[in-house]
């Protein structure tokens, strides 16, 4: 008989009202079936998964060598969704490049919008305003909420799990209302502008998020409930696609997936940015690397996100959300018409577009998929020099052909699920 | 292939030539330069290498270092100052002939320190000592800078186009005297698209194995498109989903 005991959090006596953060006990019973005499040796084959394919969650296209079953060697193949993103971002101004921004990460695109905008505000050395930073929070955390939801749900589905699929995604349909309700769009949101926002947000929407909060725990305990201790649940996911925190770091894993290894390394903590230092929240960390180490860090950081919301709605101050600053922000539409100044800003903004210094950011956000780099470098126009995103999608699948070298044909559909990729991001 | 065809080939693996006159924009250096234990360390452990130290947006601390040495220094900051965290690796073309620079972006777990490695290359001599077995991180990052910008990175076991097809030859897409819509016509694009054989799918590990297995690959040819897609017994063809 194995026992495995699950401990998903750093300090776990620090949970809400003294109780552990999210500690099940999952005791696994029986025996390994006992190892066929002398092995079998099966001519190897060599097989296409994707890039049309439903499991691939996108147009990833794994080639594996197979003998049997057994996966002897895969090599992904990527690029079929090559946008050339970057190239794009050249030949646009600053502001232009936010709506290519939302495209690379459509199940997260607020988190890039914002990513975007800091890194060339950090560039350009301009301070954001309070109420814009503490709103920039409330639009990252509820898009990591947003983006996990659909991982559970879909890496649920790829292992039969049917009902966890529309349980998520009512959830979710609720974030694509507040996205709508902000920004008139349900997913390519481009909401962000170099020194603020595209508009403060609109009456009413605070109370709606609110609602949000205090229903999804219930729904991801519902979930839990259902996967958990869930036995078929189990038998595919725990010790499934195992990462040691070693290599995880090597690989250049980033966000749960590392964390699932063991690794407590979330740049909100270890490099703060918008005073994430200041929210009370817990980073959970796994410690056995696999498939349901990681399932466990994503339900446990959506209960975290929420408690940052709660704690970025009772904060929100007043004030203006952008930047006092003419040659960032346009200026109001009635004053651009009724004066003149207001007008030539109106125009140069327009026109020529926001003008960075000489110079360059390497911006590092914790997105939900890992750690989010934007680089800009800029000089001194009004275009990116170099436009360059640091996906941690493309790094994350990198480490696929070692995590199921040896597995099975059926776990590698589950380990690429676990490592939620978006192939957008990847192939940018 | 026509004579305009031709001439928009000229330069494709050396650039253009440098325009005169054209120097790097820097930016600009902060009156007190904040310290950053790391880049001190490596001013000591590499004097002769000619490092430059320079500050950019408030605290982000690059180190210019020679190409020539970048195995070395990388191998030195991994081990010895424990940047066991490769973020990313990348290309950056200002144009004009100018150097093509390439970053190394590191972090260490243990200290929380980040720190930007930049290695300025001419146009004519794109090569680097690969930093795959230091960091297997760098594995994908390598191919795709070499992929963007053409640099080669001597040391890497699998080094190949990852975003753009295998046989892709209009060059490296990131380097700035790349045309947007690339060099080839759109007709010509589609004209190679659609006349990509079975083997420009695929690796050269896999063509080797299928050779040796005497396994017809599936096709991955476009439905329609000259090469029609084989019937494989067994075997799911692309693009079935």
């Amino acid at each position: 008989m194995r026992k495995v005991v699950y401990q998903v959090s750093r300090n776990p006596e620090l949970g809400a009202g003294g109780a552990l953060v999210h500690a099940p006990i999952v005791p696994v019973e029986g025996e390994a079936l006992p190892a066929l005499d002398g092995e079998i040796h099966g001519e190897h084959m060599l097989i296409n998964i994707g890039p049309q394919h439903p499991a691939t969650h996108g147009v990833l296209r794994l080639v594996l060598e197979l003998d049997g079953e057994t996966v002897v060697k895969c090599t992904p193949h990527i690029g079929y969704l090559h946008s050339s993103f970057e190239k794009l971002g050249e030949y646009r101004t600053w502001n232009q490049v936010v709506p290519l921004t939302d495209r690379m990460d459509y199940l997260a695109p607020l988190i890039y919008n914002c990513a975007y905008a800091m890194a060339v505000e950090k560039m350009m050395g301009v301070e954001v305003t309070e109420r814009c930073q503490v709103v920039r929070v409330i639009l990252m955390e509820m898009d990591r909420i947003f983006s996990h939801l659909l991982w559970i749900g879909t890496t649920a589905l790829d292992l039969g799990a049917m009902t966890v699929f529309l349980y998520t995604f009512q959830e979710r349909e609720r974030v694509y209302n507040l996205h709508e309700a902000y920004t008139g769009a349900r997913v390519t949101t481009s909401s962000t502008r170099i020194g603020g926002m595209m508009a403060d947000l609109p009456a009413g929407w605070i109370e709606a998020l609110q609602d949000f909060v205090h229903t999804l725990p219930r729904t991801l305990d519902e979930v839990d409930s259902l996967l958990a201790n869930n036995g078929i649940w189990i038998g595919r996911t725990q010790d499934v696609g195992v990462i040691t925190a070693e290599d995880a770091v090597n690989f250049g894993l980033s966000g749960p997936n590392l964390r699932a290894s063991g690794v407590p390394y979330d740049v909100r903590k270890d490099k703060p940015y918008y005073d994430y230092e200041t929210y009370d929240f817990e980073v959970p960390v796994g410690e056995h690397g696999d498939v349901y180490d990681r399932y466990l860090c994503r339900m446990e950081e959506m209960r975290q996100s929420l408690r940052i919301l709660q704690q970025a709605i009772e904060r929100l101050p007043g004030g203006p959300i952008n930047v006092d600053n003419p040659r960032l922000i346009l200026p109001p539409k009635t004053a651009a018409m009724n004066d003149m100044e207001s007008m030539i800003h109106h125009f140069k903004v327009v026109m020529e577009g926001v003008r960075a210094p000489v110079g360059e950011s390497w911006f590092g956000v914790e997105s939900s998929k890992g750690e989010l780099g934007m680089y800009v470098v800029s000089d001194g126009g009004s275009k990116p020099v170099r436009w360059r995103v640091r996906g941690p999608s493309f790094i994350n699948i990198a480490s696929l052909p070692y995590m199921i070298e040896g597995a099975l044909l059926s776990d590698v559909i589950t380990v690429n699920a676990s490592l939620d990729i978006v192939l957008g991001e990847i192939d940018r | 292939m026509s004579d305009a065809f031709k001439q928009g080939l000229a330069g494709l693996d050396t650039g253009p030539g440098r325009t005169p006159g054209e120097e790097q924009a820097r930016p600009e250096q902060p009156a007190v330069m904040p310290v950053h234990p790391t880049v001190e360390a490596l001013k000591e452990r590499f004097p002769d290498a000619g490092l430059r130290h320079e500050v950019v947006a408030g605290d982000e601390h690059v180190v210019y270092i020679p190409g020539a040495r970048n195995l070395e220094v990388l191998t030195w900051l991994r081990d010895e100052q424990g940047y066991d965290f490769l973020k990313d690796i990348t290309g950056v073309d200002y144009g004009h002939g100018l150097f093509l620079q390439v970053i190394y972006q590191l972090w260490s777990m243990q200290k929380k320190l980040e720190l930007r490695l930049k290695v300025e290359l001419p146009l004519d001599g794109l090569e680097l000592q690969s930093v795959y077995y230091l960091w297997r991180a760098a594995d994908w990052l390598e191919r795709e800078t070499y992929d963007m910008f053409g640099v080669v990175f001597r040391g890497h076991p699998d080094l190949r186009r990852i975003l753009m097809p295998y046989n892709y030859a209009e060059g490296h897409p990131l380097r700035k005297d790349f045309p947007l819509r690339g060099r080839f016509s759109r007709a010509e694009q589609v004209r190679r698209a659609l006349a990509m054989k079975t083997e420009d799918h695929y690796s050269p590990y896999e063509l080797e194995v299928a050779r040796r297995l005497g396994q017809e690959l599936p096709n991955v040819t476009v439905e329609g498109g000259p090469g029609a897609p084989t019937e494989m017994p067994g075997m799911t063809g692309m693009g079935g989903g």
